[in-house]
């Protein structure tokens, strides 16, 4: 029996022996209020963690400054664990996090960049994150910024929405080796994808690394794995439902 | 119109390294030189209009003012929700530029007509809407909505006036029949019709470009007991607005423009004009049917 003191115990018992993951917890607890959170948030929450912490040039000092790397939540429903991120890294103050979604908090069930510091963009219909971030990425090109990178995370039922494939060709065709597309794999496509999500980019000009969701060193080198003029993929694979 | 658009973006794209043009390959071939003389700002997608709006959000995220153009049912409502999302969720703006406007390209049939663009923009905040009545008002209205910062809709039409009209949108009198009188507004390329319409009728006809935002208070300051809109879109899309402005007041409003119901019917963009009953006589009989036993 799964129960709420068993299942905190387990995130704790989870975060403890990673260096640097014990601050995000706790401040996932509070986000949750006692609330069941389906797997989705806890499948997504290690990936952020190795990106904020490691990856992303960006601190709440240079949240607006052009040479930033952007981060891109293009699931917006694994907010939780973003939000919980983001409190850690000191974009947001903890105590917002502690009334998440009520009539006068800034955290909604999805993010809205116009009211969360840090959030890059507002989601929450799927399908939107990848267009935007191939935007960006084009942006940063054509005003010569060539330093940032713009990373944006999806899910594997996300790509269900045909406009990623619009985006997933183009970045490809456009060498677009500015931008890093992560899609946490849960096995939550109703239809799946038959041998595999990494062919659906690789064919179109990426390169690609499929890794553990849960294993921060083999998130770390797939994240920094990019090079050359080509876009990006890094597919963090986690089990379907697992909880910590 | 195309042509006057494609020639002021090609030099506004040469005067300011701020603007970016994102195509879905209508009109690339215009554009290839200055595609090639800006490549990095000149972006052609290829036939992926969600992509070309999302990459508009995006381009905007980063500080570029970009100008997106296809044809108006591809541009406005194939990609109505990246719109709603991708620019106006995001908080951030571009110009958003189509030709086809409503029947122009009748013989292609309904997948290539789009006479409610106006209308679904109206369902958003914040959008200036500017539906030009000749080509040489096309490159005031570009520069203008291009130098701003928030979002705007400019809504090319093969269909034109005989002269050119200047103005910033406010309402301009073409014709005055004097206090009291009916007040026909007609909006972009309507306005010829209108006027010969009205010819021996005693109607005041006033002018613009840019059905929004509405000047409201032009039209309180003109607008009498009776009130005809002549629109080149789905007939009724500014009867909201004018109803509104006109709240305290005792009116009665007309409100023309092309017809909801799917004609199924080919030909040019005149027979469709005569069809949805907007060409010079078909507005006469409508306004008289209005005007009359009062004054007609």
């Amino acid at each position: 029996m799964t129960t709420l003191a068993t299942t905190t115990a387990r995130i704790a018992e989870a975060a403890t022996p990673l260096d640097g993951r014990l601050p995000v917890a706790p401040l996932l607890e509070r986000v949750r209020a006692g609330r069941e959170f389906g797997p989705n948030v806890y499948s997504t929450v290690d990936v952020l963690w190795v990106l904020y912490d490691r990856i992303l040039r960006v601190t709440p000092a240079t949240a607006d400054h052009p040479d930033r790397d952007r981060f891109l939540l293009s699931k917006g429903h694994a907010v939780a664990g973003y939000y919980a991120v983001l409190a850690a890294k000191g974009f947001v103050p903890p105590d917002w996090l502690d009334d998440q979604g009520g009539p006068e908090s800034r955290l909604g069930d999805h993010p809205d960049r116009t009211l969360v510091p840090g959030v890059e963009i507002g989601s929450g219909s799927l399908g939107h994150g990848l267009g935007l971030a191939v935007g960006s990425a084009l942006g940063l090109r054509a005003q010569g910024l060539l330093e940032p990178r713009v990373y944006v995370l999806l899910g594997d039922a996300e790509l269900d929405e045909g406009s990623n494939h619009e985006a997933i060709a183009y970045a490809g065709t456009a060498g677009l080796g500015n931008l890093t597309a992560i899609v946490v794999d849960n096995s939550s496509a109703t239809h799946g994808w038959p041998g595999g999500v990494a062919n659906r980019f690789t064919v179109n000009g990426w390169t690609a690394a499929t890794v553990d969701g849960r294993d921060h060193a083999a998130l770390h080198t797939a994240l920094t794995g990019h090079h050359g003029h080509r876009p990006h993929l890094v597919v963090a694979v986690v089990e379907s439902g697992e909880q910590p | 119109m195309r042509e006057s658009f494609v020639d002021t973006t090609t030099t506004l794209l040469a005067e300011d390294p701020r603007t970016a043009l994102v195509l879905a390959d209508i009109s690339a071939a215009a554009f290839a030189p200055a595609a090639e003389r800006h490549p990095d700002r000149v972006l052609n997608v290829g036939i992926r209009e969600q992509l070309m709006l999302g990459v508009a959000g995006g381009l905007a995220l980063t500080g570029l003012r970009p100008i997106v153009h296809s044809y108006a049912p591809f541009l406005v409502e194939r990609a109505y929700e990246q719109i709603k999302l991708d620019l106006d969720h995001q908080g951030v703006h571009a110009v958003l530029v189509s030709v086809g406007a409503s029947y122009d390209r009748a013989a292609a049939g309904r997948t290539h007509l789009s006479p409610a663009d106006v209308a679904l923009l109206d369902t958003l905040a914040g959008w200036t809407v500017h539906a030009p009545g000749h080509p040489a008002e096309v490159p005031g209205l570009l520069r203008a909505a291009v130098a701003a910062d928030t979002s705007a809709y400019l809504r090319l039409s093969s269909a034109h006036n005989e002269r050119p009209h200047a103005g910033d949108g406010a309402l301009v009198v073409m014709r005055d029949a004097g206090a009291g009188a009916p007040l026909l507004i007609a909006v972009g390329p309507m306005l010829d019709a209108a006027l010969a319409a009205v010819a021996d009728l005693p109607v005041t006809v006033a002018y613009t470009h840019r059905p929004r935002p509405f000047d409201t208070a032009g039209l309180r300051a003109l607008a009498g007991t009776e009130v005809i809109l002549v629109e080149p879109y789905l007939a009724g899309t500014s009867v909201r607005l004018v109803s509104t402005a006109l709240a305290d007041r005792p009116h009665r409003l007309l409100a023309l423009g092309v017809g909801r119901e799917e004609l199924r019917r080919y030909g040019s963009a005149e027979d469709h004009t005569r069809w949805h009953g907007l060409d010079a006589a078909g507005l006469r009989r409508s306004l008289t049917g209005f005007l009359s036993p009062a004054r007609v």
